[in-house]
C-alpha cells in the first residue's frame, strides 16, 4: 500500500515537472509568436485614423450593442494598386532566382566539404558560418564599397583598361541578387551539408564499379539521396528572402520593389498600420505552404526521425 | 557511414576556392580600408589609424554598443534557458496534447521574415498596453522579450541536436542507482550537453547584436540600439568610421571561433591519446 503511494506520488510529481517543463516555453510561444498574429489580422481589418495608437477599434460597443465593424478595404487596396502587386511578385523572383543562386553555389562546396577529412570538415564548415556570426548589416555594407560607381570593382575595370565609364551595378537588381546569396549563401551550405555527410560512400562505389560515370552516379544516387537537404535549404533561404528588408534598402535602387520595403515604409514613413497589417498577413498566405514544407523537414530533422 | 575521403574532382576545388573567396573577399575589404587614411572609403590614401580613435569617441555608436551588449546577454541568456526545455520537449516527451502545435511554434521562428515578427510583435505590445496597461512603454524591455522569442527557435535546434545525440542510458544509471529526474538532469544531462548550451547562447548573443528590423519596430526613443546606429549613417553613405568597427567585430568573432576551434581539437587529440593508451597496454 505505502509502495503504491510513493509510486503514485513520484508518478504525480513527475507530471507536475512535466507540465512546468512543457508549459513555460509553451506559454510564451503562444504569447508572444501566435497571439500578436491574431493581433495583425483583426488590425488588418481596422481603418488607419490619426489617434494613438493610430487605427479605429473595429469592435465597438454603443447602447448595448456590440458591433464589429470589418473593413475589407485595406485588402482592396493591395490588389488595385499595381504597387504592391508588382512588389509581391518582385519578392517571390527576387528569393526565387536567389535561391537557385545560391544552391548552385552551395551544393558543390558542401558536397566538396562533405568528401574531405572529418578534421578538415570542421575547420572548413565553421569558416562557411563565421560570417554570418558577424553582422549582416556590415556585410551588406561591404557590398556597397565594392559595387558602386566609384567601387573597387569599377575602379579595378577601368585601371585594367576594360571600360571607360563606370557600370552600374549598384541600386540595380545585380546587386540586390549578389547580396541576397552572399547573406544567405551559409544557410544552404548547412543544411546540405550536414545531409551530404550521411551517405554513404559505398553506394557511389557500387554505382562505379556497375559501370555508371561519375555524372550519372551524382544524378541517380547523390542528388536524390540529398532530397530532404536541398528541400531545407532552400526553404531556409528562399521564406526569409521574400520577406528581406536590409538588403534591398541598401543595394537596391528605387526601381527594385520587394514588399519587405514596402511593408516598412507603409509603418515608418505612412505610418498607416492597418494597411502594414494587410501587407503582412498576404505576404504570411503566400509564405504558407513553403513555411508548412520547412516545417515538415525540420521536424522530422528535430525529434532524430530519418 | 562516410569515413574515408573519397575522390574530389577538380570542379570540386574550385567551386570551394570561390565559395570562400566569394564569402571573405568582401570582409577583407572592409578590414583593409578601416586603416585607410582618407574619408573616401575606396580610395586608397595611407596607413592610419584615426578612424579606430574616431569610432571610441563617438558617444551615441559607443553607448549603442553598451546598450547593444547588455541586450545581447540577457536575451541569450533567457534563450538558452527557453530553448533547452524546448529542446527537451521535443526530444525527450514523445507524446502529449498540443505537441504538433509546439513543435510548429518552435521551428516557424527560424524562416518567418524579420518584418513580420517586428511588426506582429510591436502590434502585440500596443494593444496588451491598451488592455492591461503593461507595457506601458516600449525600451529595451520589449526589445528584450522580441529577441528572446526569435533566438529560442535557434537554440533549440543547437540543442535538441545535442540531446539526441547523448547517450540516454547514462540518465538511466543515475536513476537506477536511485537519483531523481532533477538531480540526473543537472548532474549527468546538463554537463554533457553544456557545449551546445555555450553555443547555443553564443548565436542568441550575436543575432540579437546583429537585428536591425524587429528591434526597430519595437523599440522605444531610449533604446536605440547598435545596429540602428550603424543602419542610420550607412543610409548616408559609406563611412570610414563603420569599417573600424566592422573591424573590431570581425576581429572578436575570429578569436572566438579560433578559441572553439583550438578546444575542440584539443579534446580531440586527447581522445586519440587515450585511445592509444588503452590500446599499448
Amino acid at each position: 500500500m505505502k509502495s503504491l503511494f510513493n509510486s503514485l506520488r513520484a508518478s504525480s510529481s513527475f507530471k507536475g515537472m512535466h507540465w512546468l517543463v512543457t508549459g513555460f516555453p509553451y506559454v510564451w510561444l503562444l504569447l508572444f509568436f501566435v497571439v500578436p498574429f491574431l493581433i495583425v489580422l483583426k488590425i488588418s481589418f481596422a481603418e488607419a485614423a490619426i489617434a494613438m495608437p493610430p487605427f479605429t477599434d473595429i469592435l465597438s460597443y454603443a447602447e448595448q450593442k456590440l458591433t464589429i465593424n470589418l473593413n475589407f478595404g485595406n485588402y482592396a487596396y493591395l490588389f488595385e494598386d499595381a504597387l504592391y502587386v508588382d512588389a509581391y511578385l518582385g519578392s517571390l523572383k527576387f528569393a526565387a532566382v536567389s535561391t537557385l543562386l545560391c544552391l548552385l553555389l552551395g551544393y558543390p562546396i558542401a558536397y566538396t566539404i562533405a568528401r574531405l577529412q572529418p578534421a578538415v570538415r570542421n575547420v572548413l564548415l565553421m569558416l562557411v558560418v563565421l560570417p554570418s556570426w558577424t553582422s549582416l548589416l556590415i556585410r551588406v555594407y561591404a557590398w556597397v564599397g565594392i559595387l558602386k560607381d566609384n567601387g573597387f570593382i569599377n575602379n579595378f575595370l577601368m585601371w585594367l583598361g576594360v571600360i571607360d565609364q563606370p557600370l552600374q551595378i549598384m541600386y540595380t537588381p545585380v546587386s540586390v541578387y549578389i547580396g541576397i546569396v552572399y547573406a544567405y549563401l551559409p544557410f544552404m551550405v548547412l543544411p546540405l551539408y550536414s545531409n551530404l555527410v550521411k551517405h554513404d560512400v559505398r553506394l557511389l562505389e557500387a554505382a562505379s564499379d556497375l559501370g555508371a560515370k561519375p555524372w550519372m552516379t551524382f544524378l541517380t544516387v547523390t542528388l536524390p539521396l540529398s532530397r530532404a537537404g536541398i528541400i531545407a535549404g532552400a526553404m531556409l533561404v528562399f521564406i526569409p528572402a521574400v520577406g528581406e528588408f536590409v538588403i534591398p534598402e541598401l543595394l537596391g535602387g528605387p526601381s527594385v520593389l520587394m514588399i519587405g520595403k514596402i511593408l516598412w515604409q507603409e509603418f515608418f514613413n505612412n505610418r498607416d498600420w492597418p494597411v502594414a497589417s494587410a501587407v503582412a498577413m498576404v505576404m504570411l498566405a503566400i509564405l504558407t505552404v513553403p513555411i508548412v514544407l520547412f516545417h515538415h523537414y525540420q521536424a522530422r530533422d528535430l525529434e532524430g526521425r530519418r | 557511414m562516410n569515413n574515408g575521403p573519397a575522390r574530389i574532382s577538380k570542379f570540386s576545388y574550385a567551386a570551394l576556392i570561390v565559395g570562400f573567396i566569394f564569402l571573405y573577399a568582401p570582409m577583407l575589404s572592409l578590414v583593409i580600408y578601416s586603416f585607410n587614411e582618407s574619408r573616401l572609403v575606396t580610395v586608397w590614401a595611407g596607413f592610419s589609424t584615426k578612424w579606430y580613435g574616431e569610432l571610441f569617441n563617438d558617444q551615441q555608436i559607443m553607448q549603442a554598443a553598451w546598450r547593444s551588449l547588455q541586450l545581447a546577454a540577457f536575451t541569450a541568456t533567457a534563450s538558452t534557458i527557453l530553448g533547452t526545455l524546448s529542446a527537451i520537449v521535443i526530444v525527450r516527451f514523445k507524446r502529449f496534447r498540443g505537441r504538433t502545435a509546439f513543435t510548429a511554434m518552435i521551428t516557424a521562428p527560424l524562416v518567418m521574415p524579420e518584418v513580420i515578427t517586428g511588426l506582429s510583435l510591436l502590434l502585440l505590445f500596443v494593444s496588451l498596453g491598451q488592455w492591461i496597461g503593461w507595457p506601458e512603454g516600449r525600451g529595451m524591455h520589449t526589445i528584450w522579450i522580441a529577441h528572446v522569442t526569435f533566438t529560442v527557435a535557434f537554440v533549440n535546434v543547437v540543442i535538441s541536436s545535442r540531446l539526441q545525440e547523448m547517450d540516454i542510458s547514462l540518465e538511466e544509471a543515475a536513476m537506477d542507482l536511485g537519483a531523481n529526474r532533477v538531480k540526473t538532469f543537472f548532474t549527468i544531462t546538463l554537463p554533457i550537453i553544456s557545449p551546445a548550451l555555450i553555443s547555443g547562447w553564443l548565436l542568441a548573443f550575436t543575432l540579437s547584436l546583429d537585428d536591425l528590423v524587429v528591434a526597430s519596430f519595437v523599440s522605444g526613443p531610449s533604446s536605440t540600439t547598435l545596429p540602428m546606429v550603424v543602419f542610420s549613417s550607412v543610409r548616408l553613405g559609406l563611412s570610414p568610421k563603420i569599417n573600424a568597427l566592422a573591424t573590431i567585430l570581425i576581429s572578436l568573432v575570429s578569436i572566438a571561433a579560433f578559441i572553439g576551434w583550438w578546444l575542440m581539437w584539443r579534446k580531440e587529440r586527447q581522445r586519440l591519446r587515450d585511445i592509444q593508451d588503452i590500446t599499448s597496454i
